[in-house]
């Protein structure tokens, strides 16, 4: 028991003074090294991602670009398929933090999507037939 | 004094027909249009009939329409003609030009990036086997 409580002091002060994004660490400060079962498990973050605001800041599971994945250059208008997977129900663009995109592909994206609304493929509001 | 810039921009013209209109009245749209085209200069790339499709939402009380896509070559001069015999005809109900030849050019340059990362090795090798098979044979 004693040993604990001198392991704990040190490691916590390196991990207080570290830049290392575990979250869950700072609030409860020095139960890193021994009580596993505190910390929620970081890869992966089963059911984490997307405006989970209870405290758990935790880094969100790695979502990839799906054009960077698959090596798409060309998000044409024309291609309703591609463009409504990233379009809501109600016919709203999704944000990047939920579909992963990377920022010069949601750009593209968006402008697609805008234009490919303009030419009736793709509809302002309600739901994409 | 003539054009100083090079007109060699393609627009992508996708227009919207009325469901009911005959196929030949549209042919007689698009070889109006084509028409207006070579006579400015221009030039018709290609036209692509994309079918009757349900529209997203209604416009001027339709609730289908035929779209026909039309790449042409020329200036902007050209588009504001062909635009505004599309907006005096009756039976088309919408239209939109996008300006493609940047696109196109970026993507052409990104397929050359890939194809000089892909073949610096096997493009020695064919020729090599080749030689062989031909020295073989004779």
């Amino acid at each position: 028991m004693a040993d604990e409580t001198t392991a704990t002091s040190a490691p916590g002060g390196h991990s207080s003074g570290g830049d290392r994004p575990s979250g869950g660490d700072r609030p409860s400060g020095g139960d890193r090294p021994d009580r596993g079962e505190r910390r929620p498990p970081r890869p992966g973050g089963p059911g984490g991602p997307g405006g989970r605001e209870g405290g758990r800041k935790y880094f969100r599971r790695k979502k990839v670009c799906k054009f960077c994945v698959e090596k798409i250059e060309a998000i044409n208008y024309k291609d309703v398929r591609l463009l409504a997977q990233f379009v809501a129900e109600s016919g709203k663009i999704v944000p990047r933090r939920l579909t992963g995109v990377c920022t010069p592909h949601q750009r593209r994206l968006s402008c697609a999507i805008k234009q490919a609304r303009n030419i009736a493929l793709l509809p302002f509001a309600g739901r994409a037939s | 004094m003539a054009r100083t810039y090079e007109v060699n921009r393609v627009y992508e013209l996708m227009f919207i027909v009325r469901p009911d209109m005959v196929e030949e009245e549209q042919d007689k749209l698009i070889s109006t249009l084509e028409s207006a085209v070579s006579s400015s200069g221009g030039k018709v790339k290609s036209m692509e009939r994309m079918g009757k499709r349900r529209l997203a939402y209604t416009v001027r009380r339709f609730h289908d329409g035929i779209y026909i896509l039309l790449t042409v070559e020329g200036g902007g001069a050209l588009i504001h003609e062909l635009e505004r015999r599309l907006r005096v005809t009756e039976p088309v109900i919408k239209f939109l030009t996008v300006r493609i030849d940047e696109e196109q050019k970026r993507l052409d340059k990104i397929k050359k990036l890939r194809e000089a990362r892909r073949k610096p090795a096997p493009a020695p090798a064919p020729a090599e086997t080749g030689g062989e098979t031909a020295a073989v044979t004779a």
